[in-house]
């Protein structure tokens, strides 16, 4: 194509994502979104300005050379975009399909405040994609330095870090305490909107690029104790998320049929529940599932009780059953990413908005019946600036339930730190460390991702592995000391 | 992959293995547990350990053959090796010397009670120790039950080895005789067995700690899965268990807990057992 003048890129229309049909894809596992092909990926690349100032990059938190990888592209320099992408992100095929561009990247693009913003997500999944398929490898390992360095915990944060690490040379042993390295990427998120082969192939790529030995099995805390590793390695970082599930302090949180998002999400997606009894996890749901909140996780778990429940009902020729998300707030609050709540809605997903459970109901065999709820309206804004919802009295309502998903949040499990004197932690149970170092307060350990900040993005939790890794390889030239 | 070094058949439905698994027998003891998957298809099972050895760095299960997953690992011989094994997981026993105390193994909570009969020996204490089964066949580890107990009772419901009775009758005969002042009761076994055992020292004030065996996903503490209501409010069996005080337990919301996967467990032994039969290739990389 032509060079073209500003005003002509800026008339160019933004290309919509093709889709799988919504009624086909409510009862299958495949992904949702198709991606580009490699012609409208050039097209959507035409519509970027190059800015000399570019703001996108402002909004991304690894900073990710935006206008770079996106001019390769538009050139069809496919190994040249993988590189310019590779400079700061190693997982971008993860990226571009579960980031909140939204309000990063895309968010602060130029092209928004007139129109659409260039979709960049959608550009970075395209590069990620090819690099899956081509491994042209632009990461390369320096020569051995001959220190060590343990990474507990394999979800962005510590993959991230453990790639920048052995970048610089350093033998880097990544330890994890379930059967798969991924963190949330294999047991929160599901198939159909992040295939677990995109995860693991962008894994095991960075591992054999970087010979990284990953440990799965290993529980720090149990196994090895931070204060071993401390022993063995001359640096350690911790990104060990924030999986710890909470559950609704109300009546009836122990009866049958009530899970935290946690489980439910476990159970189908890393143990493979929804293709039982081929594989030997259960899970187990009725004809009407409420899901309670509404941030990302309690979009993942809405649609695959969805999902679940045709896959049943095209099964048995019943009903498809209903999946309902129970939200306190109204829909301008919602947390969750904005093409996720769209998506649920396509699918059939039932919102009740400004609904706040307030008990269970069980039958005589203890399983769930029903849900106790009471109506919300919205008062004054709380200190996060939001309006706080406050109950309507006299607005008490049962809900016909047999399933009871709490998708509440979640704290960092404390497991690790066992037998890690010195390692300050908040009343969160978050570790305390620094915003820009990752340094804990505790020698020679680094720490980011959610076990700092709790649950929060993919994308942060990179950044954060990405600081840490910094000053780890400064810390181990001797270029920044301890004191 | 962790392979299996050896086996052995205790009862026509209980099994031995020792499993090479270094990272797990460098710091495990007694009371714990370890997180098992056999392939790729395997749910996360989990089991106690019965004994380790730091120098092999090997770990012995124990297992029961309720359902597929343990009857497929019955199956596997030395030689085979297991996809996943993680741990040592939950707390370790407290062992001190209280005096006199009594250690209750149902069917395959033998297996589980003795070290701790053992450690509780070495630490001084006087052991009394019950065991039980519904029948002989079931039975095992009698020898080495014996030779770490001061005094041995076996039960079994059927009386065709030992004395016919549940083995809180011989306990219940114990917290009776004035002669015995007893510090502490340890029980392993059903969860049934278990509440009667809390059911029958409660009168008695007498302390009694029992290991809880709910339903686990991930076993660190990351799902919930395998909450238990006590006195204070839920807890998790695998990080803060899985010993707890058995005073405190609720029993009926636990064995409710228990019995809610029953359809699919079934059904999952059926399509095993199916597949086994009818195309007993595809299948073999399973087993
Ligand atoms: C269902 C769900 C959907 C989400 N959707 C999105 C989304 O669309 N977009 C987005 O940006 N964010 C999303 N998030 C949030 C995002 O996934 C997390 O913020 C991110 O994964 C945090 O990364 P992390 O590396 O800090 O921790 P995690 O991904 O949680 O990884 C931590 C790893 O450490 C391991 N570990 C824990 N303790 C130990 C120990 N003692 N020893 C060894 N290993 C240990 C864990 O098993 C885990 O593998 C979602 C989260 C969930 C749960
Ligand atoms: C901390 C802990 C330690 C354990 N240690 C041992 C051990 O040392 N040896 C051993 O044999 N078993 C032990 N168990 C129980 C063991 O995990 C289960 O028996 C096993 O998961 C059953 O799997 P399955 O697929 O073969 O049977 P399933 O098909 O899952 O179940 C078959 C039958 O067993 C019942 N059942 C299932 N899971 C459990 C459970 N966790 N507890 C009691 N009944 C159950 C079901 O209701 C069903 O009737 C332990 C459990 C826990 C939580
Ligand atoms: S802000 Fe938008 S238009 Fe400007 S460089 Fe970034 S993506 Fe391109
Ligand atoms: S088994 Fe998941 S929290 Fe205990």
């Amino acid at each position: 194509m032509a060079e073209l003048k500003p005003a002509e890129r800026m008339k160019i229309k933004r290309h919509e994502m093709p889709n799988q049909d919504p009624v086909v894809r409510s009862s299958n596992y495949e992904e949702v979104a198709l991606g580009y092909t490699l012609e409208t990926a050039k097209e959507e690349a035409e519509r970027c300005l190059q800015c000399k100032d570019p703001k996108c990059v402002q909004g991304c938190p690894v900073g990710v050379l935006i206008p770079q990888f996106i001019k390769a592209l538009r050139e069809g320099d496919m190994v040249t975009a993988v590189k310019w992408m590779k400079v700061k992100n190693n997982l971008p095929a993860v990226c571009g399909r579960v980031c909140p561009q939204e309000v990063q990247c895309e968010g602060n693009c130029i092209l928004s405040k007139k129109g659409e913003a260039v979709a960049i997500g959608r550009l970075e999944r395209f590069v990620g994609d090819y690099e899956l398929s081509q491994r042209t490898c632009p990461m390369v390992k320096a020569p051995k330095t001959g220190k060590k360095v343990a990474v507990v915990g394999s979800g962005p944060a510590g993959l991230t870090c453990a790639v920048d690490v052995a970048r610089e040379g350093h033998d880097v042993t990544l330890f994890e305490s379930l059967h798969g390295p991924g963190g949330v990427l294999i047991y929160g998120i599901p198939e159909f909107r992040l295939p677990k082969s995109v995860v693991h192939g962008e894994i095991s790529y960075a591992a054999e690029c970087l010979c990284i030995d990953i440990k799965t099995d290993h529980v720090i805390g149990r196994s090895f104790t931070l204060d071993e590793l401390l022993s063995d390695f001359d640096a350690v970082f911790l990104g060990t998320g924030a999986g710890l599930p909470s559950f609704m302090r109300i009546p009836g949180i122990n009866l049958n049929g009530v899970m935290s998002a946690n489980e439910f999400l476990t159970r189908v997606n890393l143990m493979k529940a929804y293709q039982f009894p081929d594989y030997d996890t259960p899970v187990k749901l009725g004809k009407k599932v409420a899901v309670i909140g509404a941030g990302n996780v309690a979009m993942d778990a809405v649609r695959c009780s969805q999902r679940l429940m045709s896959l049943e009902a095209k099964k048995t020729g019943g009903s498809p059953g209903e999946a309902h998300i129970v939200y306190r707030r109204s829909k301008d609050e919602v947390p969750a990413r904005a093409e996720e709540v769209h998506h649920a809605a396509e699918e059939g997903v039932i919102f009740d908005f400004l609904t706040n459970p307030i008990e269970i109901l069980g039958d005589d065999k203890r399983k769930v019946r029903a849900l106790r709820c009471v109506r919300m309206e919205l008062g004054e804004p709380d200190a996060s600036g939001r309006r706080k919802p406050v109950e309507i009295k006299g607005s008490e309502f049962d809900m016909e339930i047999d399933t009871v998903i709490m998708a509440l949040g979640t704290n960092p499990n404390p497991i690790v730190f066992v037998d890690a004197e010195g390692l300050e932690r908040t009343k969160y149970g978050t570790a305390v460390a620094d915003n820009e170092t990752g340094r804990t307060k505790k020698k020679r350990v680094w720490a980011g991702g959610d076990v700092v900040t709790g649950a929060a993005t993919v994308i942060s939790a990179m950044g954060a592995g990405k600081r840490a890794a910094a000053d780890i390889n400064k810390f181990l030239k001797g270029e920044a000391a301890w004191e | 992959m962790y392979k299996i070094l050896s086996k052995e058949v205790l009862s026509n439905v209980v099994k031995l293995m020792d499993i090479e698994a270094p990272h797990v027998a460098r710091k495990a003891a007694a009371g714990q547990f370890v997180i098992v998957r056999i392939d790729e298809f395997g749910e996360r099972i989990p089991l106690t350990i019965a004994d380790y050895n730091r120098e092999k760095g090997s770990i012995t299960i124990i297992f029961q053959e309720l359902g597929k997953s343990t009857i497929q690992l019955g199956k596997l011989n030395p030689g085979d090796s297991l996809a996943s094994f993680a741990g040592p997981l939950g707390h370790p026993t407290e062992i001190e010397n209280f005096g006199t105390v009594v250690c209750m193994g149902g069917g395959v909570g033998i297996a589980p009670i003795y070290p701790i009969a053992r450690a509780l020996r070495e630490a001084g204490n006087k052991v009394i120790s019950i065991i039980g089964a519904r029948t002989k066949e079931l039975l095992f580890w009698e020898e080495k039950m014996r030779a770490v107990s001061d005094e041995l009772i076996i039960c079994t419901d059927d009386g065709s080895h030992g004395r016919k009775s549940l083995v809180t009758e011989p306990l219940k005969e114990i917290l009776d005789n004035k002669a015995n002042t007893i510090a502490k009761v340890w029980a392993i076994g059903p969860a049934i067995m278990m509440k009667f055992v809390t059911l029958t020292t409660k009168p008695y004030n007498v302390p009694t700690i029992v290991s809880l065996n709910t339903i686990m996903i991930d076993g660190t503490g990351m799902c919930g899965g395998c909450r238990v209501l006590l006195e204070e409010g839920a807890q998790f069996v695998c990080v803060d268990g899985p010993e707890f005080d058995g005073h405190k337990v609720d029993w009926d919301n636990l064995l409710s807990r228990l019995s809610f996967y029953k359809d699919e467990e079934k059904l999952a032994v059926e399509h095993y057992e199916h597949k086994c039969r009818i195309d007993g290739a595809t299948v073999k990389g399973r087993e």
